[in-house]
């Protein structure tokens, strides 16, 4: 075994991966991330009702799921109410970002930290909080589709725009100020400047704050779950309810389907964001 | 005859200005100047004595506390900076990386809404005036530093403005770009005749470009002159000290009549000089001003006194020599090495010579 076997050459101070108990916890670190998902989409394909022994492979659920219609429902509402929040947390977040880092007014540090409270706040409490608060105001129910989505739309934008303000704000820290000015010098208005070259630089932590928010309204159990009527199931509250019946291999598929889909818009958002800080690092 | 009065009015009157930031430090205090029409004019001064304020207060990124700017007979004071006709070259030259150079270039007249014809037209002569007609295409992180910085200029020149100011434009140059750049922004400014203003604290810089330099020091201007005057003729102590080298021998000085003073000092007696200035005075010169001679001179028109060498610093075509004459500060001499003869031009620490230089290179400065 090569992982026994003495290296003939003395061991560095910097080589790490040579020595045995780091990569044996790296090791143990990547099986408990890793395993239990590698398990999960397996089992997806499991041929049985029951999802504790293996039984042969099978697709079989992959088509019952995609032929389930409360399940696509879910998740059809799922991905509009993530849609709508990522468009408007990625707007508001770059508002607030740009405010952040442009002016100067009194009370600054107060918004600062009040913006940034929902991050911090338990989803337990923001969940009630939201709750009481559409009960509070009597927020229409039973409206048409997608409009009976708005509350659950509305909670999401709330908790997940401040992540998105917070990532923006941190690339705008690396804009050159010169380059506002001088576009203004060249005769673009206060709008113009912001459009034509603070938005390009901003654009990597537009992308990353997008996918945040993406990312954070697509899988939002607890929140959800307080502004939700039975009407307005989403994806991850409808897999709750349906492993309260029992764990089928339909579960599985519609869990590593969604993680699919998180990889891929995780991959595309990457990509986009290698090749603007390529552009941006000439700056 | 018509033409000569309109150079001779000035492009840029500024009267009284003063900015002051948050309440209490003053950047710039009471300054009054004039740019003439087509001149190369320099602002020059140590980092923090409010060159760079002023000039930000020219593009309008800065509004003056009290005072007025007046650009072609124009008060600019609450003129915000895409309404004037003054572009500038920033420090760091902020060329807009998402853009090529073609498009960084035609971005100013975008915002004027010039037709794409007239554009595409000036926006190639912008960039055949500063040699990088062959590379609009590129983007800026392609270029180097030098490169980018053509771009800036193509970018600010190619609005015609009526005065174009650069920040510290070669500051971020290595030495020998530096040196090159120097020669074609004077080049530049020859050929397109627009007023140029330019920010250095490099008065090696400022005196080979400029036709006129203001020195500015604590926010106030302290002389404004032609290089050969602001070299010969200094008004006071901070502009002989910050411009070249100077020796400085502190005297009292009283009127004697006839615009000429009675400099008292402890090593060189009592001299009679051309000069205005009365009280604490110091009499100064310049070092490469200064000779030596083995006897004492007798010529009455010339300032002697005995020297013992100090300090040596061989420089090839002179030698910097330090003279101990009986004052705290030595007295520095540039000694020309005018003879191949090795002996002739080493001076060995402990000699002593008699240090002269004329009446008529003596300045007298006040404060």
């Amino acid at each position: 075994m090569r992982l026994f076997k003495r290296n003939p050459d003395p061991m560095g101070p910097l080589d790490y991966s040579r020595r045995f108990w780091l990569r044996a916890t790296v090791g143990v670190t990547l099986f408990f991330l890793y395993a239990p998902i590698v398990g999960l989409i397996a089992f997806s394909f499991n041929d049985s009702r029951r999802n504790i022994v293996w039984r042969g492979f099978t697709t079989d659920y992959y088509v019952k799921l995609f032929n389930n219609e409360s399940l696509m429902l879910a998740f059809g509402n799922s991905l509009t109410i993530a849609i709508f929040c990522t468009i408007f947390s990625t707007f508001l977040g770059a508002l607030t970002a740009y405010v952040l880092w442009r002016f100067r007014f009194r009370g600054k540090a107060i918004y600062e930290g009040g913006m940034a409270l929902p991050i911090v706040i338990p989803e337990i409490c923001m969940g009630v909080a939201m709750m009481v608060f559409f009960a509070r105001v009597g927020w229409p129910t039973g409206l048409p589709w997608p409009f009976n989505l708005s509350a659950i739309t509305i909670a999401h934008i709330a908790f997940s725009f401040p992540f998105a303000a917070i990532v923006i704000r941190a690339r705008l820290e690396s804009f050159n100020r010169e380059l506002a000015e001088c576009a203004r010098d060249l005769g673009a208005s206060e709008f113009q400047v912001f459009r034509d070259v603070v938005v390009p630089h901003m654009k990597p932590g537009l992308i990353a704050g997008a996918l945040l928010a993406f990312t954070l309204s697509l899988d939002d159990f607890v929140i959800t779950f307080f502004t939700s009527g039975p009407d307005t199931v989403t994806f991850p509250v409808k897999i709750y309810s349906m492993v309260r019946f029992s764990v089928t291999p339909e579960v599985n598929a519609a869990s590593t389907v969604l993680i699919l889909l998180t990889l891929v818009v995780t991959a595309f958002a990457l990509r986009m964001q290698n090749r603007n800080n390529m552009l941006s690092n000439a700056a | 005859m018509a033409d000569q009065t309109l150079s001779d009015t000035p492009i840029i009157q500024i009267k009284n200005v003063t900015k002051i930031f948050g309440g209490n430090v003053k950047a710039v205090d009471n300054v009054d100047l004039e740019v003439r029409r087509g001149e190369f004019f320099a602002l020059l001064g140590p980092s923090g004595c409010g060159k760079t304020t002023l000039l930000r207060m020219l593009a309008g990124f800065e509004v003056p506390t009290h005072g007025s700017i007046i650009v072609d007979g124009q008060e600019m004071s609450n003129v915000p900076p895409n309404k004037r006709p003054i572009n500038m070259v920033f420090q760091s030259y902020a060329v807009f990386p998402h853009m090529s150079v073609e498009q960084n270039v035609a971005y100013g007249l975008k915002m004027d809404r010039r037709p794409a014809k007239e554009i595409k037209e000036r926006v190639a002569e912008a960039l055949d005036l500063v040699k990088l007609g062959h590379l609009g295409k590129r983007m800026p992180d392609e270029m180097s530093g030098g490169q980018r910085q053509r771009v800036a200029l193509a970018r600010a020149l190619v609005k015609r403005p009526k005065v174009l100011l650069l920040d510290e434009p070669l500051s971020a140059l290595d030495a020998k770009l530096r040196e090159a750049m120097q020669l074609e922004l004077v080049r530049l400014q020859k050929t397109v005749g627009i007023t140029f203003v330019i920010v250095t604290h490099d008065q090696s810089e400022a005196l080979s470009m400029a036709n006129r330099i203001a020195v500015m020091n604590t926010g106030t201007v302290q002389q404004v002159a032609p290089p050969t005057t602001l070299y010969e003729m200094p008004k006071n102590r901070f502009v002989a000290d910050f411009i070249g080298k100077i020796n400085m021998i502190d005297g009292e000085a009283t009127d004697a009549g006839n615009g000429e003073v009675r400099v008292k000092t402890s090593t060189l007696g009592e001299i009679k000089l051309k000069s205005t200035a009365t009280g604490k005075v110091a009499l100064a010169v310049r070092p490469e001003k200064i000779f030596v001679d083995e006897k004492q001179p007798t010529d009455p028109s010339l300032v002697y006194v005995k020297g013992k060498v100090g300090e040596v610093a061989y420089f090839g075509s002179y030698s910097n020599v330090f003279f101990d004459i009986g004052t705290g500060t030595p007295l520095q001499a540039d000694i020309s090495n005018v003879s191949s003869d090795i002996e002739e031009f080493t001076f060995k620490t402990g000699e002593e010579y008699w240090v002269y230089w004329r009446k008529a290179d003596t300045l007298v400065l006040g404060d």
